[in-house]
């Protein structure tokens, strides 16, 4: 795979102001010097096993298993992580390299609220000071998540423009970037934007497949048959992929949010409906109007209501290596009961998506294959917004 | 080579920016005219596009409104072909890379051609990426304007050697609005630019009175005025036009 100036395939690049340029490079050569440093490595090493609580299990779902009578699914408790998604993984390696750079201001944008929360633990724990930008809209979803940063020492800006939801965040962080260059990091928290960006994310996020692939192996003995992942940028699916690309065996899908259907303006599925275009830093494909306009888009989930997709999952959706479905808010929101009630397991709703596939997916398989389901995060932070769509005026 | 050259012939360039489709397709013509009529030397007309991450809140509301009331690509094209049967001055387009890309870069590029566009500005296209709208640019004699920041430092020289034009000094670090002070040392930046070009600069971002104006022309080739000149459109009135053309020149004389 091409990874010249962060090309995959035809996706990816560097379309940013110039005033970000020497931004990104110095960001690139960073990440160049201390990604295979053996030291960074121990150090992050040590953050991930002793702060973020890793290696994640790989939960057998036995009950799900039997009950939708089909191939055998496992969990990837990503939701067991410290903050309680797969956010750490990325957040940890981004504020180490931030450090060693000599930075001592983060800045992020957040959806749901679970990179936003990350990032406000990292820069607790490293001492540095920290700004995120979350969407007015997404500020009322996700309340509690609000006070959680604020609680960690981090203001919150509210996005006022456009949408109000997670690319406002994303346009308002990149802003608040070339305001403020010398002694702030942008963290990311998905794998889009301006390379070097996509790399590092899925670089940082990809430790999810190399444990699938351990874990499996130890329990099974073989690969798993199919990875699936919910996808809004696409950070948690691509660190469950990365592994298994070069492994034809295993199929990859990724579970986009329908929102309320794919036939409907109300809708986040971009490898569904988008088309190729060039925005936030990347060519890749988006939900856009004839004229190039981004698109509103919807869905129940603030995490995956995002018009783009990361510009690895445009090339993998182009060289056919990884399938991508779409599932409703409707989908999400009974896997998210269906889990809860059958596992015991609460997952986000996002994560939900990826569930509600392979509900679907599980009882047309032989009993003999394996689905491995990397379920995000965890659905403390929805269960109101749950209660609210079954009609149950509960709030935070 | 574009007409651009011509728009520095005739002292400092003064180079307004103004959204078309601001507040509406009717005013935002007259805007143009106006402007074109009372000093302005080169035109960014600017496409609204629904997520302008260079511009400031007063562009960006700017941008919003415009598409709420109903602006598109093609509505632009047709705007400027009418004001092109009574203004001949060199105008170049200002949008994001999607607003290009998404119509056809190289339909987008030749419809430029045909209505006396002579330059395009993609504050989204840095240097590594120009070559995808660079080579269609050149095809239908159209320059591609570049710019350089006060963050640019080792690119500038890159940048200048490769330009035509003229090249866009963003005075200050963040996105574009007016500034109480610009505190960035232009003088360094296009000491770096002379030499190694003679392609004109010009000075944008943070400019909103004639003394601004001045200065940054004194150090430069020209000077960009972007929000300051919508906020003469917002004020607006029955006087609005009449303002706008007092404003624009003051802006000349001041350079």
């Amino acid at each position: 795979m091409s990874e010249k100036r962060g090309r995959f395939g035809i996706h990816g690049g560097q379309y940013i102001p110039e005033t970000l340029m020497n931004a990104v490079t110095e960001l690139e050569e960073a990440y160049n010097r201390y990604k295979d440093d053996p030291e960074f490595n121990a150090e992050l090493k040590d953050l991930l096993n002793n702060y973020a609580g890793r290696p994640s299990l790989l939960y057998y779902a036995e009950k799900m298993t039997k009950d939708l009578g089909g191939a055998k699914i496992y969990l990837k408790r990503e939701d067991l992580n410290h903050t309680g998604a797969h956010k750490i993984n990325n957040v940890l390696g981004q504020a180490l390299l931030a450090k060693k750079m000599g930075k001592t201001r983060l800045i992020a944008e957040t959806g749901a609220g679970q990179h936003g929360v990350a990032t406000a633990t990292a820069a607790a724990l490293f001492g540095m000071e920290c700004v995120v930008f979350m969407g007015e809209e997404d500020t009322k979803r996700q309340a509690l998540n609000v006070y959680r940063m604020k609680l960690l020492g981090s203001d919150v800006v509210p996005v006022k423009s456009g949408t109000a939801t997670l690319k406002d965040a994303v346009n308002e962080a990149m802003k608040e970037w070339t305001r403020r260059i010398s002694d702030t990091h942008y963290c990311l928290g998905s794998c889009m934007g301006p390379h070097p960006f996509p790399t590092i994310v899925r670089d940082f996020q990809s430790v999810i497949s190399k444990e699938i692939k351990e874990q499996c192996l130890a329990k099974e003995g073989k690969l798993p048959d199919v990875v699936m992942a919910c996808v809004g940028g696409g950070s948690n699916a691509i660190g469950a992929f990365y592994n298994f690309i070069n492994e034809p065996s295993v199929q990859l899908i990724g579970c986009e949010a329908a929102g309320r259907g794919i036939d409907t303006f109300e809708t986040a599925a971009t490898v569904a409906v988008g088309k190729l275009g060039i925005f936030h830093g990347m060519k890749s494909y988006f939900c856009q109007d004839e004229f190039g306009q981004i698109a509103p888009v919807y869905s129940i989930s603030a995490g995956l209501d995002y018009p783009g997709v990361g510009p690895e999952h445009a090339n993998l959706h182009d060289i056919g290596r990884a399938q991508y479905v779409a599932i409703t808010d409707d989908e999400a929101v009974n896997a998210f009961e269906y889990l809860s009630r059958t596992e015991g397991v609460i997952p986000a709703i996002e994560s939900a998506h990826a569930v509600a596939y392979a509900m679907k997916l599980a009882p047309t398989m032989d009993k003999d294959k394996i689905i491995v389901v990397n379920l995000s995060g965890r659905g403390d932070k929805d269960v109101a917004a749950i209660a609210r769509y079954r009609g149950e005026d509960i709030y935070e | 080579m574009s007409n651009i050259k011509k728009a520095f012939e005739n002292g400092k360039a003064f180079i307004p920016f103004i959204t078309c489709g601001y507040p509406n397709i009717a005013t935002s013509e007259e805007v143009i005219k106006t402007v074109a009529r009372n000093g302005a030397d080169l035109i960014e007309l600017g496409i609204p596009f629904s997520d302008p991450t260079a511009e400031g809140p007063v562009i960006s509301h700017a941008n919003l409104v415009a598409l709420k009331n109903g602006i598109t690509t093609d509505k632009v094209f047709n705007m400027v072909k009418n004001i092109r049967r009574e203004i001949d001055t060199p105008f170049v387009f200002m949008t994001y890379a999607n607003v290009v890309f998404s119509y056809g870069s190289e339909k987008f590029i030749s419809t430029c051609r045909d209505l006396g566009i002579d330059g395009l500005i993609l504050p989204d296209i840095p240097y590594e990426e120009r070559d995808e709208f660079l080579d269609i640019c050149h095809k239908y004699g159209l320059d591609l304007i570049p710019f350089v920041a006060p963050t640019s430092k080792n690119r500038i020289a890159t940048i200048a050697k490769a330009s035509e034009g003229f090249i866009y000094i963003i005075s200050s670090l963040g996105v574009t609005g007016e500034r109480e002070k610009i505190t960035t040392d232009i003088s360094d930046i296009v000491k770096v630019i002379r030499e190694n070009t003679d392609v004109p600069c010009a000075v944008g971002f943070g400019i909103s009175n004639p003394e601004q104006a001045h200065e940054m022309a004194a150090l430069s080739d020209g000077a960009i005025v972007g929000s300051a000149l919508i906020r003469k459109i917002d004020e607006g009135g029955e006087k609005m036009l009449e303002n706008v053309a007092e404003f624009v020149k003051e802006m000349k004389q001041a350079l």
